[in-house]
């Protein structure tokens, strides 16, 4: 029981992870405050759920034709929604405000299409769900595929980021955008490309959401809110701190969920979440600032 | 006294004194809109009290709002009038206090995340006692309270918020507040108490959110979580703040008339849309009007002097 | 214990490198300390470990005999600590002589209403700003903003005075009024730490130096003396090594 328990936490706390480094991206490197983030993801666990459902295809396929749509989509919203506000910001605070209240817009606009064109019902559909017994646990293969996957998704962005020229810039922007640009990096091309991948990301993670979990239109905010947290959590623009506050925080909302009652697992979030801003406000594995 | 805030003074309550009139002038579908009005005036003006000066965006309106009217929905049938809204208050200032002391010392993101899914979380908290503990979900609210009466209170708790709004601009918590959102670690170097400037501001701002809800809850006869915690609510309130300007008192309320009607008329029209059209017409005043119809009316007076 | 300040093995690291390191030093009442050292000795922040702005990691700083370190800042700025920062920060919506106005409301004072408006007024009059009473920060030219901060430093009636490079970037009339300013305050009674790089001023104000390299205080004592000290050369300068090396 514990170890089932904890191995789908560990499956949600994957996808948390995967969820929080785009937004970590978004937010650490162009940033951006994205509100309208997890709608994006509940975008895609629809565009997914079509690809089955609708077209009879495998929404692995999806995993290859979704993330790069959202790549292009987020990477239009910020040349042509965002780019404006940074440009006409003064200061750091002042964009994160702006960008705070556009994409909380947007995420109106984002959730009204969603729920014009599904309703508030909630959708799920069936793939793969198909016990596995691994040491005495039994885990539907959909749930461990969907880690697998998100622990090579993971592992391949850590290395783009931390291996090839283009994700050393990117890095070096979320470290010191004005220092960067001394360097030669253009800020706004690798800020524009972080949002979107960033997008990318999310949706990837929607789709193999879509595998295990039930959705609706409505979901999208308490990604967006987790997401939040983890990145929070793990200290801002620290993809291996998202990995561990996301496992952290999907095993903690399991345990909460069977052991203690389902109605309060964003109760045990917000009760994480206050303990490290009491705690370690910098995040689990961020370093006090100057 | 300037003669200027003299004026504005006088000004107010001839307003007020006619407001007062409405419920005898209009029909049951006018005095409906203009509680919808009136109240969204009383949110409005209230955010902006926190959120103008210190420039931290509180999107958890409707966590209090909602807590307020989640208060009259339990002790309306049994307890006096009076003490119905004594409780909504303080239960409304506990969870802001709480909310605030977490929060507010530190940088304002952490703030803007938490109010995020303020609603969201006592809207579950609220769901999960109903139905562990009250083996209820949903309840209804019978009161003798009349839809004017409705009206006179909230238009009470306008003059209410518009007092304390002009108090506190000419106090010292007034100051602090302007320092603090001009440079906070210069402030603190001031001698101020940012902390407790902010969360005292903020637990101001939330009463009277809380009261609103309380005072509202009566024209539903039925209300559940889902209604009561309605996060449309808090997204309305921040366009209107926006929309009108939050850096004058007058602000919100020139952006709640047009927005409220605007609103009245999109969902009689398009129902199924409201929500893309809401955040469409709330991206366009964030790029268009950053500084809200109160800027552009200074703007208007400056130039041509 | 008749010190106004008692630093005691202040430590501040950021990461790795240890900015501050195990400082100690003690300052008289009325004196004027002048606190020197090359770029990125850790002056500011030794300033900023007073005013309370960042915590020490080790170390005791006491005030009149008091502990402050680790007090939250607005707490040591009541107790008669003020400061002024390296870029000045005026506070942009405020005039000036609400600016001012901020460190008499909250500062020893707690002074209010027509009092208070009367000093603010008083205190612009002292620094040369008495006629840029209700103009906004922005529309003051650099020195300006510079007499505004000193001014709202000086509404808190500090005991201790911490200037950071408060006379960097004058020009020689402005430097000469600055200087006599400041030293009007010391006539006053304040005592005065100042991280300053101008040599006459220093010369001119301080009677006592310290100097900081790589955070460690290296040299102390009056001015003359310090200044002809050779490892204080050498901080400024180099080491041997450096200038024996082939890029003269």
């Amino acid at each position: 029981m514990l170890l089932e328990v904890t191995l789908s936490g560990v499956t949600l706390g994957g996808m948390y992870a995967l969820v929080a480094m785009g937004l970590t991206l978004q937010y650490g490197v162009a940033r951006i405050m994205n509100l309208s983030y997890g709608e994006l993801l509940i975008a895609a666990a629809f565009a997914a759920l079509w690809f089955y459902s609708g077209l009879a295809l495998s929404p692995l396929l999806g995993l290859l034709v979704v993330p790069p749509l959202a790549f292009a989509l987020s990477y239009a919203i910020y040349r042509i929604l965002l780019q404006p506000l940074v440009r006409r910001a003064k200061t750091r605070d002042a964009l994160e405000v702006d960008s705070i209240l556009a994409t909380f817009g947007l995420l109106f606009v984002i959730q009204g299409v969603m729920l014009a064109a599904f309703g508030g019902a909630y959708y799920s559909y069936s793939f793969l769900s198909i016990p596995l017994h691994i040491a005495g646990a039994t885990v539907a293969a959909n749930r461990l595929l969907a880690l697998v996957l998100a622990v090579v998704i993971g592992l391949g962005l850590y290395l783009a980021l931390t291996r090839t020229r283009l994700g050393t810039a990117v890095r070096a922007v979320a470290v010191d955008p004005v220092a960067a640009q001394l360097v030669a990096i253009d800020v706004r091309t690798a800020s524009a490309l972080a949002f979107a991948l960033g997008g990318a990301l999310v949706a990837a993670a929607g789709v193999l959401v879509s595998m295990f979990l039930t959705f609706n239109a409505n979901l999208g905010v308490v990604f967006t809110l987790k997401a939040l947290v983890v990145v929070i959590m793990g200290g801002v623009g620290n993809l291996l701190g998202a990995l561990i506050a996301g496992l952290v925080l999907g095993l903690v909302e399991n345990y909460v969920a069977v052991f203690v009652d389902p109605g309060l697992t964003l109760a045990a979030t917000y009760a994480i979440f206050l303990l490290v801003l009491l705690v370690r406000p910098q995040g689990l594995l961020g370093r006090s600032s100057r | 006294m300037s003669r200027r805030e003299t004026l504005s003074i006088l000004a107010g309550a001839l307003a007020t004194a006619i407001l007062a009139c409405v419920p005898f002038l209009f029909g049951d579908y006018g005095l409906s809109l203009a509680i919808n009005i009136v109240s969204y005036a009383v949110l409005a003006t209230a955010w902006s009290l926190f959120s103008g000066p210190t420039r931290y965006v509180s999107l958890a309106t409707v966590a209090f709002f909602g807590i307020g009217a989640y208060t009259t929905a339990v002790f309306a049938e049994t307890l006096p009038w009076p003490a119905v809204l004594a409780i909504a208050a303080v239960i409304g200032v506990v969870v802001a206090a709480i909310v605030g002391l977490s929060t507010l010392r530190l940088s304002g993101v952490y703030f803007v995340i938490f109010s995020f899914g303020l609603a969201e979380l006592v809207r579950q908290l609220v769901t999960w006692w109903e139905v562990n503990k009250t083996r209820t979900l949903g309840r209804y609210v019978f009161t003798d309270i009349t839809a004017a009466q409705i009206y006179w209170q909230l238009l009470a708790l306008a003059v209410l918020v518009f007092v304390v709004g002009f108090l506190i601009g000419r106090s010292r918590l007034g100051l602090a507040l302007r320092a603090i959102g001009d440079d906070e670690t210069v402030a603190r170097h001031t001698g101020i108490d940012t902390t407790r400037a902010k969360v005292a501001l903020f637990v101001l701002s939330t009463v009277f959110m809380t009261l609103t809800g309380a005072i509202m809850a009566p024209r539903w006869t039925y209300i559940d979580p889902a209604i009561a915690f309605n996060p449309v609510v808090s997204f309305t309130v921040l366009i209107m703040a926006l929309l009108g300007g939050v850096h004058r008192l007058y602000g919100p309320v020139l952006g709640v008339v047009p927005l409220a009607l605007l609103f009245e008329f999109l969902l009689a029209r398009f129902p199924n849309h409201f929500s893309i059209m809401v955040g469409l017409v709330f991206i366009l005043i964030v790029y268009a009007i950053p500084r809200g119809i109160a800027g552009l009316v200074e703007q208007a007076v400056r130039r041509p002097a | 214990m008749s010190a106004l300040l008692q630093v005691e093995g202040l430590t501040r690291r950021f990461g790795g490198l240890t900015a501050v390191d195990a400082l100690s030093f003690s300052i008289e009442p009325g004196e004027v300390v002048g606190l020197l050292g090359p770029n990125g000795s850790g002056k500011t922040t030794v300033l900023n470990l007073l005013s309370g702005a960042l915590r020490a990691d080790t170390g005791r700083i006491a005030f009149k005999g008091q502990e402050i370190g680790g007090r939250a800042v607005h707490t040591i700025a009541r107790l008669g600590v003020a400061r002024t920062f390296q870029l000045v920060r005026p506070l942009a919506s405020l005039s000036c002589h609400d600016n001012v106005l901020t460190g008499l409301a909250f500062g020893r004072s707690r002074a209010w209403g027509a009092t208070a408006r009367a000093t603010a007024d008083t205190l612009l009059e002292r620094v040369g700003l008495g006629r840029a009473r209700d103009t906004l920060p922005a529309e003051l030219t650099y020195i300006d903003q510079k007499r505004l901060e000193l001014a709202r430093a000086l509404a808190l009636q500090p005991e201790l005075l911490l200037l950071d490079e408060w006379l960097a970037g004058l020009n020689p009339t402005e430097l000469e009024e600055g200087i006599a300013l400041i030293r009007s305050l010391s006539g006053q009674g304040i005592t005065i730490l100042l991280v300053e790089h101008v040599m006459d001023a220093i010369r001119s104000l301080c009677g006592r130096l310290l100097v900081m390299n790589t955070g460690r205080l290296i040299a102390s004592g009056p001015p003359q003396q310090v200044l002809a000290n050779p490892e204080v050369v050498r901080a400024y300068l180099g080491d041997d090594g450096d200038t024996g090396g082939g890029d003269a």
